[in-house]
Parts: C-alpha cells; sequence; structure tokens
C-alpha cells in the first residue's frame, strides 16, 4: 500500500475527531479510540522507517498534486527515525497515562485525549512534511494543544504558565512565518527542496539572509535555546505529569528537528559554514546554554523543574553539536535527537508513577522512596545514569560523538562543556538518590511499620517505564549499527 | 536625506508592517494587564499578516479572477495583471490560528481573573509568591 506516509498524520488526527465526538455519547470509548489511532500511527512510521532503509526517500505528494504547487510529504531517513521516535514515545506515553488522567484530570478525560492526539497530530506533520508553510501551520497546531494542556495542570499556577507560554511561542512561530515570508518573497517557492535549488545560486543576497535569521530564531525561541529558555520550566512542570511526559521529550527535540532540516535541506552547508561563518558564535550560545542548564538545575527543590532544566541543557548539546559543522558532530546532534528523547520520556515516566502515588515531588518529599518503589527507582536510575553519560546506555554514545565533533573542530570550550555538565548531572542525580536511599521516610516511627511495604505504580506503568528502560540499553548497545544505517547515510 | 525619503516611501508597506509589530511586541513585553498584553500578541499576528498579503500585491492588477478563459486560442493569460493569490491564501490558515490563539488565551484570562479576581501581573506576581 503506497499510503503509509500520509496514514502516520491522519490515523491520529482523526481519531483526535471521534473521540471528541465521542464525549457526548459515551466518554469511556474515547481511550481506545485514540490508542487505535496511534497504534496505526506506530505501525505505519516502522513500515515507512523500513522502506526508506531499504530504497530511498519517499516522496507523496497530497492529493496527487507534484510540488510545487502541491504540499509534498518527504521522507528521508533522518525524517522516519523521528517520525519512529515521535509516534512510538507517544503511543507508550498513552499507555501509561490512562490511571493517571483517571487520577489528575478525571473531570475532561475525553477532551485531554482528543487534545493529547491533536498535539501528536502535529508533532508528526511538522516531521513529515516538505513544505515550510505546512511546517509552520502544524508547528502552531502543536503548540495550541500544548498550551491547552498545560493550562489543565496545576489549577493555581497552570493558566497563568499558560499564558505566558503563549507569548512566547506565538513570537517564535512568528518569526519563523516571517522568514518563510522572506523565501517566498525571494524563490516564489514553499517546498523545502525547490526553495534550496534556487536560493543556491545567489547567496549573497540579503533577503535571504533576512529569512535565515528570522526563521534560525523562531525554532530556537520554540526549542528554548539558552537565553530564550525562561517560558519552559514553568510550562513543563505546572502541566499535568501525563502531558509533560510527552512533551518534554518530543517538542523539543521536534524542534532540534526543524533546525537540522533547515540547516541540511533549505540553507545547506555551504551556505552556513561558508558564506556565513557564525557557527563559532553558536556555539559559544550552546556552551553557555549547557552549563547555565546545568547550574539553573542545581538550584531547583522540585524534580519536575530540575528535570525541565536539564532539557534546558540537553538542548546546548543538540544545538553545539549541529553547528560545529562537521560530521561527526552533526552524527552525534541526531543521534542525541533519540537519545535524549528516551532519557527523558524514561526520567519523565519515573516521576509521574512517583506522583501517581506522592501527589509531590518536591525534594523532600522522596525520602525512603527506593524501600516504597523499587522498581520505578531502577528504571529512574538508569535512566539518570544514561543522563549522565555511563555506558552502556545510549547517552553515552551520542556524547561521546559529540565530543569527538568538538575536539575535531577544536571546540576545546564546547568539549569542557559537555564534560563539566556531566559531572553536573551526575551531582544531581546522586543528591536524589541520596534523599531516596539513605534518608528515612517522614513520620517518624511509623517508619518501623511501613518499612518494606511496597506501593508500587499501577502495572501498565511499570510496564511502559521496563520497555523504555530495555530500549535505553538496546540504542545504546545498537548504537552503531543505527549511525551505519541511518545517519551516516542520511549525511551522505 | 532624499534617498533615504525615497526609500522610506518606495518601501512604505515593509515599514508599516515593522513598525506595527514593534508596537505588538512593545505591548506584550511592557504592559502590565494581561488584556493588553494579548492585545499586543494580536498586533504583532495582524502585522505580520499584512506583511505577506502586501508581497502580494502588484500595481494595477486585479483579483485573480481569469475572465473568459475558455477562449484558449490566441487569448495570453498575463501574470502583471492579477494580484498574487496565494499570499492572501496562506494567510487565511494564518487568521485562523491567530483567532484560535486569541480566543484561547482570552479563556485563560477568565480563569486567570475567577482565581485571583485581577488581571494585573504585579498584583499576580504578589499572589503567587504569598
Amino acid at each position: 500500500m503506497d499510503n503509509y506516509p500520509v496514514l502516520i498524520v491522519v490515523a491520529p488526527f482523526m481519531t483526535a475527531l471521534f473521540a471528541g465526538l465521542f464525549i457526548w455519547i459515551e466518554e469511556r470509548l474515547s481511550y481506545p479510540i485514540v490508542l487505535t489511532g496511534l497504534a496505526v500511527s506506530v505501525f505505519s512510521a516502522v513500515n515507512v522507517l523500513l522502506r526508506v532503509i531499504a530504497s530511498g526517500t519517499i516522496q507523496y505528494n497530497m492529493a496527487g498534486w507534484p510540488p510545487p504547487i502541491g504540499i509534498e510529504y518527504r521522507i528521508d531517513l533522518l525524517n522516519a527515525m523521528v517520525l519512529c521516535l515521535v509516534s512510538g514515545v507517544a503511543f507508550l506515553n498513552l499507555i501509561a497515562s490512562y490511571r493517571s488522567v483517571q487520577q489528575e484530570i478525571s473531570d475532561r478525560t475525553g477532551a485531554y485525549y482528543t487534545v493529547y492526539n491533536l498535539f501528536v497530530t502535529g508533532l508528526l506533520g511538522v516531521t513529515i512534511t516538505g513544505d515550510l508553510f505546512n511546517l509552520y501551520v502544524l508547528i502552531e497546531i502543536t503548540s495550541l494543544t500544548s498550551y491547552a494542556q498545560v493550562a489543565m495542570g496545576d489549577r493555581d499556577r497552570g493558566p497563568l504558565a499558560s499564558l505566558n507560554y503563549i507569548f512566547i511561542g506565538v513570537i517564535g512561530a512568528s518569526f519563523y512565518l516571517l522568514g518563510v515570508g522572506y523565501l517566498y518573497m525571494f524563490t516564489g517557492s514553499l517546498n523545502m527542496v525547490d526553495v534550496a535549488v534556487i536560493i543556491k545560486d545567489s547567496q549573497g543576497s540579503s533577503t535571504v539572509l533576512v529569512a535565515f535569521i528570522l526563521c534560525i530564531l523562531g525554532v530556537w525561541i520554540k526549542m528554548a535555546l539558552f537565553p530564550m529558555h525562561v517560558w519552559l520550566p514553568n510550562a513543563y512542570s505546572y502541566s499535568p505529569v501525563v502531558f509533560s511526559r510527552a512533551v518534554a521529550p518530543l517538542m523539543t527535540k521536534v524542534m532540534v528537528y526543524v533546525m537540522i532540516r533547515l540547516m541540511i535541506t533549505v540553507f545547506g552547508y555551504d551556505y552556513l559554514f561558508q558564506k556565513l561563518q557564525i557557527s563559532d558564535a553558536v556555539v559559544w550560545v550552546a556552551t553557555i546554554a549547557v552549563l547555565a542548564g546545568g547550574i539553573m538545575a542545581l538550584a531547583q527543590k522540585n524534580l519536575k523543574k530540575m528535570l525541565a532544566y536539564i532539557i534546558v541543557c540537553e538542548i546546548g548539546y543538540m544545538v553545539g553539536g549541529a553547528w560545529l559543522g562537521n560530521r561527526l558532530g552533526m552524527t552525534g546532534a541526531i543521534l542525541h535527537i533519540m537519545n535524549d528523547a528516551l532519557m527523558t520520556f524514561a526520567l519523565f515516566l519515573g516521576v509521574g508513577n512517583m506522583i501517581y502515588r506522592q501527589k509531590s515531588v518536591d525534594l523532600t518529599d522522596l525520602r525512603g522512596l527506593f524501600g516504597k518503589m523499587p522498581w520505578t527507582m531502577g528504571g529512574f536510575v538508569l535512566a539518570a545514569l544514561s543522563i549522565i553519560g555511563v555506558p552502556p546506555t545510549c547517552g553515552f554514545f551520542s556524547k561521546w560523538y559529540l565530543l569527538l565533533g568538538a575536539f575535531e573542530k577544536g571546540a576545546y570550550h564546547f568539549a569542557a562543556a559537555l564534560i563539566i555538565s556531566s559531572l553536573i548531572c551526575a551531582v544531581l542525580f546522586f543528591r536524589v538518590f541520596e534523599i531516596c536511599f539513605f534518608e528515612p521516610m517522614p513520620h517518624g516511627h511509623e517508619n518501623l511499620h511501613s518499612h518494606g511495604i511496597i506501593e508500587e505504580a499501577p502495572v501498565s506503568m511499570l510496564v511502559v517505564s521496563g520497555i523504555v528502560s530495555f530500549f535505553l540499553i538496546f540504542a545504546g548497545l545498537y548504537s552503531g549499527t543505527i549511525v551505519n544505517t541511518i545517519i551516516l547515510p542520511f549525511l551522505g | 536625506m532624499s534617498d533615504l525619503l525615497s526609500l522610506i516611501i518606495a518601501k512604505y508597506n515593509y515599514w508599516l508592517y515593522v513598525i506595527l509589530m514593534m508596537i505588538g511586541l512593545y505591548a506584550m513585553i511592557a504592559k502590565n494587564n494581561l488584556i493588553k498584553k494579548i492585545v499586543g500578541m494580536n498586533i504583532f499576528q495582524t502585522a505580520i499578516i499584512l506583511f505577506y498579503v502586501s508581497i502580494g500585491y502588484k500595481t494595477n492588477a486585479t483579483i485573480p479572477i481569469i475572465k473568459s478563459a475558455d477562449t484558449g486560442h490566441g487569448m495570453v493569460v498575463r501574470a502583471a495583471d492579477y494580484i498574487n493569490p496565494l499570499t492572501s491564501c496562506l494567510m487565511l490558515t494564518a487568521i485562523v490560528v491567530s483567532v484560535a490563539t486569541f480566543g484561547f488565551a482570552m479563556a485563560l484570562t477568565v480563569r486567570i481573573y475567577r482565581r485571583y479576581q485581577t488581571l494585573e501581573e504585579d498584583e499576580l506576581r504578589m499572589r503567587l509568591s504569598e
């Protein structure tokens, strides 16, 4: 069947609409409906990935209109990998979400599932599309649905966090839209490949320069690169945990993908690294982002906020790696998109399980948690080791490529920042482990009775944690295969 | 001086959109009231819509509906006679997006007002830090 590419996006979209209708008919059916949609999406994405590996880039013309007039879905190895990642993480998160949603947002389950599937539709659409304006529209779909989900969280602070997120999100998306406008003025086309062919010979044009600056700035705001990160910690930590689990691994990573897509497919290496020569400055910004994210994470008293600042730090890794301007750095950045999504997902799954039992994840509430939730903490420790970068977990390998890239470029400051941030992460997580393991549970002598009583999270959540932990090791052990079959052929 | 003036006049649409955009950005950053911020956001988005529509415009051109297109032979449709419809079409989508964002932001302010009885940002910050 030739319609797998479009099924990836349409299945979650249509099921979201049906789930929305079923709120009024039979709300309990919303969940199986959205789950089916995402299952179809995962199946199609894996299918497409296998086909792309076997026979190269797939071009799918929407409604049979060929580009540059029609909208084209263009799936190469990078897209296909990110599509599998996004649909897989979204699907697993939905499985783990069932009990949390019942607990956290029990009065609006149907609405939540509808918005969640629209959010995933947006992310998948951003990843798959080959059209610059289509990308903007799908970014806005993703953003609008994520504003809604943030607002469903903390009753006191959720709406305000969501509103601040809207202001920044609108500025980011509008800059991108403006950049696309300038590209359209210059080329008269919105198809990425078409635009790339037309601007290839006119690299001195100031219109292209303005377009480039606006697009990249918009994407940086959306991905929360360091000086523009202020919205992220509040938005992620006041949203319901079912949503933080999806948005933390996916949103920023998809935006990094968009940046890499703009760099490689639209503007091209020659323009970025020979003509503009801003890569040194960007690598410096990324270096500062890595360090600042780590240091701000140290100051946090709440586990969810601490993880949010670690995301800011990880964004620095990927931006820095992509802008090193050599194959090793870009390989590291692309591999880190996958690994970081897995690691962050695993960490937030742990947080989700804790919140299910504990209600609050301030660091002081975590005392004695190893005894109470051993399986959850096992998964959390593995994810934390991966973030720190201990082999054979996957976090080590992408960091290794980034380091090699930094040394090849001579960007020793970036290499130093990578190593220092690993140390900071080690300090951060061992502080958490210490609290969870050594400090006794609250309520003094009750400790004696409650000691050894295991209050684990529901099985569905533990199973998902287990699957993701397996993938952390699996992606680590097979990172060589992933690099050789997906990333290196993509970079050419 | 006259060079500058002619530059401004020749490209007045760009100057207009930049000025509008800066007004919107200023309101979003500097205003204390949440409703004013949201209005600023709307001005910001509208500026970009104006920019897009203005780049599709051509002097002495008409709307892009081709009269008597069926004659086929001998009649040439000159692109210069018709404005570029694509930018306007794109902006229909952008308008939908901006309306959705605007409506959603308004709904949020209602919830914030019900919870805190104020929409001034400094008062909200005081209430939150209590």
